[in-house]
């Protein structure tokens, strides 16, 4: 971006390859934190779900929560991570939010090791671990730009001191902003699916921090990474990786060294700057937290685990691509949107896929609240009216609008708008009429003016008064034509 | 008055709590000033305590197997609404908002609780002079100190303050000064009391135990506070060892190992109570041979770490935001180092420090985790022992009380005070320090009985057969 970077003398434009690496913090959906009785709830009047084991008070001792562990596992399980027995240690630094200041979290012996995660398009991204932790309260500091260091004073809540996360540590298997988002995109669906989290970026309950590197391309050696940390949406961790990686391939460009160091994205200035460098980075200072047992979890409530597991966004997306005979980005939509159930169903009941498929992305996919109540049979029996021509593809749309609107019978409905059915022989004897009528336009037509069939189908719309399906009057006046050439 | 011969009295309404307890309160009066065992003496609410056990008496109910025993708490127990300063000022004003476990329990059984008792700064320490309130004296010789870290609660049952107390053992904090102060003193497997409410020096090694005047009301404590408790992730299944039934047992049969590595750097007269004791057993029907213990010679070293290192990180959180002291400045850093500064002392400093350094990038496996392996080993060649023997048998500290001031300077010498009772600690294993008879000096010496984890009961065995034998009475509890 600077004058200097681009008059450098000509790179490739694929010299750089971009290497994002993700960890996400997940709030677990527990009724109380991790090591306490205190209830775990988002909003509340700060410092009214804290008791003496989150405020970490002398003398108090923590109580793994085992719903949390329950919640991990069938992260793992989703995952592909294998679960093994795991230790809690204590990572030491200080800080006002930490109310022991240290944080009771998973360290070298986690409770999900490896596994993968497969993304829309089919491709895989590595896990290297999913592990638990406390979460720590939040600060707000007054003044001084919303730094602690030059805050007038500073708040701190500790409702959220204690609640349960999970963090997942992808390996740096990205290689650009928008893979990351639909990683990210794709972890949350997992996550959600498995009652684990509910997903909310917004709240915080998914927090994402991007390790960053360049490296030349076909360089199988990793380069120097950043940590980029406050993205509070999807959005803003791609803006802050292209960001990110702007910045180091023009330091790189100049020759200059990527300094290992965690940056903080300012979404106000949308830039990357630096927190702290690896020479101030924390010394944590890892011991095996002394309060708390191992987790090692039996085989028979593992097996109760997987037995419980729901049917996962890539396993319905399988299962769509299967029955619809597609494998297209509509599925992916489709299942994003949690209306591959009732496209599956519909097609079940004999309903046309590919009909069902467009109807269901477009129409049903523009009203989700009215899809809530949509009845599969109902949906099903519109699909099979237009696929048979019973209605135009106008009309099928108007009466699904009403049908997501109000629920009702398919062809009650179309009765009552006066959606008359053109039967095929109908259809048929409209076709001959037009064709003997608009001989000059025909003959155009078969002198190659393609151009003209739209005149052809708008006269036959006007004879039999917009009753006829467009697609179905241009097939069948496309071949009478063709057949007298 | 033992505290089961008072106990027995109240329930059967021949004695009132009230009155057992002006009895103590007047003791405590006539020589607190002089020993300072107590941080605070919490009279009226120990009154108010006594007057409804009466009430409870009188309407025909059983407060419980300590009613109206009065009972002192180290002050590194939470007591609800009552200050809880682990004798330092970085508590300054705190007061915890619960009970801590074994606090309920002993109020549950009846026990009237009458205060709490001097330590040193965060039980670190073996003679209860780092205590940010002065130290406390041995009632035997008030020129001498009460041992430590649990020198309040052993000063407060010598000299009669109380039948009864509780303690915390991490190093050998119950056991040294029961020994130094000629009272018994039991550390329980870990695991065995709930460790909740106790303020964390080293989680993986405190303990809370009895320190009473002999061995069956020891028995009677810790009958009272010990089992499961959920509140402790690291609390053992299961109830309390009856072994107030095994006093009487004798040790016909029993296989006593005298530890070798125990045996060395003692001072010859307290070495040689030992020597007297293992006779006794001997005499009284055991099994007595010399066993050894190879790697309990580097227990003093590892605990030096280990300690340290739990103690750094438990000891993070007194950083002056959310209670106790704060000394204002102008960001938060230097508020957390001056709040500290101020508020530690000398000796807790000193371990943050080391403890701090051995877990350290780069210093860890070094330290710590050469430390643990050392763990490791000493639980080990204990396993080896108790193959060959039920219970072993050493002296509890290498010397009598020593003076005041004596070895205040010189950290080195203060540490090799806990030199026999650590081993117990670094095992989780049981152990406890009977009073046997005096050194040259005229001074209580005390051996150590020590067992594998949940040996209780053939350890408190062969603490009544010590206790019966012993060459001079333990000194009484009061008149």
């Amino acid at each position: 971006m600077t004058p200097a970077s681009a008059s450098h003398s000509g790179p490739a434009p694929q010299r750089w390859e971009t290497v994002v690496g993700l960890e996400v913090h997940c709030e677990l959906r527990t009724a109380t934190k991790l090591f306490c009785s205190c209830r775990n709830s988002f909003g509340e009047e700060p410092n009214t779900n804290v008791c003496a084991v989150c405020l970490g008070l002398p003398g108090s001792l923590p109580v793994l929560n085992r719903q949390a562990v329950e919640y991990a596992m069938r992260i793992g399980e989703a995952l592909h991570s294998t679960v093994r027995p795991s230790i809690f240690h204590r990572k030491n630094y200080f800080y006002p939010d930490m109310p022991k200041d240290y944080q009771i979290s998973q360290y070298d012996e986690p409770i999900n090791v490896g596994g993968w995660l497969e993304l829309p398009d089919g491709g895989r991204v590595g896990i290297v671990r999913a592990h638990m932790e406390e979460d720590t309260g939040k600060t707000t500091h007054v003044g001084g730009g919303g730094r602690i260091h030059e805050a007038a004073y500073s708040l701190v809540d500790y409702n959220r001191a204690g609640v349960p996360l999970v963090e997942i540590v992808s390996e740096p298997d990205l290689r650009s902003a928008a893979q990351a988002r639909a990683y990210v995109r794709e972890l949350r669906a997992i996550l959600v699916a498995t009652g684990a989290s509910d997903g909310k970026m917004e709240e915080g309950s998914l927090r994402v921090d991007a390790n960053v590197s360049l490296r030349r391309g076909g360089s199988s050696q990793l380069g120097t990474r950043c940590e980029i940390k406050n993205m509070n949406s999807l959005s803003s961790l791609g803006r802050a990786i292209d960001y990110e990686a702007e910045r180091q391939r023009e330091l790189l460009e100049e020759g200059q060294d990527v300094v290992q160091e965690t940056r903080h994205w300012n979404e106000a200035e949308s830039r990357t700057l630096s927190m702290r460098s690896k020479e101030e980075a924390f010394d944590y200072r890892y011991f095996p937290e002394p309060d708390l047992v191992p987790v090692a979890p039996q085989e028979a409530w593992q097996a109760q685990v997987r037995a419980a597991m729901p049917v996962l966004p890539a396993q319905r997306r399988a299962r769509l691509a299967a029955a619809a005979g597609t494998g297209a980005d509509v599925v992916a939509l489709l299942v994003e949107l949690d209306l591959d159930g009732l496209v599956l169903e519909a097609i079940e009941q004999g309903a046309e896929p590919r009909v069902a498929l467009n109807r269901a992305a477009n129409e049903v996919a523009a009203d989700l609240e009215g899809a809530r109540g949509l009845d599969p049979a109902a949906f099903a029996a519109l699909v099979g009216m237009e696929a048979r021509g019973e209605l135009t593809a106008t009309q099928a749309k108007d009466v699904l609008a009403e049908m997501l609107k109000a629920g009702g019978d398919p062809a009650a409905i179309a009765k009552a708008k006066g959606y008359k059915a053109l039967s095929p022989d109908a259809l048929a004897a409209a076709v001959e009429e037009v064709i003997a009528a608009n001989a000059e336009l025909c003959a155009r037509f078969r002198a190659g003016d393609g151009k003209v069939m739209g005149a052809l189908i708008g006269q036959l719309m006007k004879a039999t008064e917009g009753k006829a399906d467009g697609n179905r009057a241009r097939a069948m006046l496309t071949e009478r034509l063709e057949a007298k050439a | 008055m033992s505290a089961q011969q008072i106990a027995s009295a109240v329930r059967s309404g021949r004695r009132s709590a009230a009155d057992v307890l002006d009895e103590h309160l007047e003791r405590i009066e006539a020589r607190e000033p002089e020993l300072h065992a107590f941080n605070l003496v919490m009279s009226g609410q120990a009154r108010s305590a006594a007057a409804e056990l009466d009430r409870r008496v009188a309407a025909g109910e059983d407060p419980g197997p300590l009613a109206g025993v009065p009972v002192a708490l180290k002050d590194n127990l939470c007591t609800r609404g009552v200050p809880t300063t682990c004798s330092s000022r970085i508590l300054e004003g705190w007061r915890p908002p619960y009970d801590a476990t074994v606090v309920e329990r002993v109020r549950d059984a009846g026990a009237v609780v009458v205060g709490k008792t001097n330590l040193d700064e965060f039980a670190m320490g073996s003679s209860t002079e780092n205590s940010a309130f002065g130290p406390t004296r041995n009632p035997h010789d008030p020129s001498r100190v009460p041992g430590g870290s649990s020198g309040g609660s052993a000063a407060a049952v010598a000299a009669g303050f109380v039948p009864l107390a509780l303690g915390s053992d991490t190093g050998g904090s119950i056991r040294q000064p029961a020994a130094l102060c000629g009272v018994v003193g039991m550390k329980p497997t870990y695991g065995l009391v709930s460790r909740y409410g106790l303020v964390a020096f080293a989680s993986s090694l405190d303990q809370i135990g009895p320190l009473a005047a002999d061995v069956a009301d020891a028995a009677l404590l810790l009958e009272a506070i010990a089992g499961h408790d959920p509140a402790d992730s690291t609390s053992l299944p299961g109830g309390a060892p009856p072994v107030s039934q095994a006093l009487d047992g004798g040790v016909s049969g029993v296989r006593v190992g005298v530890l070798r590595e125990l045996t060395e750097g003692i001072d010859p007269d307290v070495l040689k109570r030992m020597r007297e004791a293992a006779d006794a057993l001997a005499d009284a029907g055991a099994e007595v041979e010399e066993v050894s213990v190879p790697a309990t010679v580097y227990g003093l070293s590892a605990y030096y770490l280990i300690a340290p290192a739990e103690a750094s990180s438990n000891l993070a959180r007194y950083d002056g935001v959310r209670y106790g002291l704060r000394e204002p400045a102008p960001d938060v850093t230097t508020m957390y180092s001056r709040t500290r500064a101020r508020g530690f002392g000398a000796e807790v400093k000193r371990r943050v420090m080391l403890g701090t350094y051995a877990l350290s990038a780069g210093y860890y496996d070094a330290y710590y985790g050469q430390a643990q392996r050392v763990r490791t080993l000493i639980i080990q060649d204990f396993a080896s022992a108790y193959e060959r023997v039920d219970v072993l048998l050493a002296p509890t500290a290498p010397t009598t009380a020593f003076a005041v001031g004596a070895k205040a300077e010189n950290p080195l010498a203060m540490y090799l005070s806990d030199v026999c009772t650590i081993p117990s600690n670094l095992a989780g294993h049981p152990a406890m320090s009977i009073p046997f008879g005096t050194g040259d000096d005229g001074l209580p010496v005390g051996v150590q009985v020590l067992a594998p984890a949940l040996g209780e009961e053939a350890m408190f065995r062969v603490a009544g057969t010590l206790e019966r034998a012993a060459p001079v009475p333990a000194p009484a509890a009061g008149p």
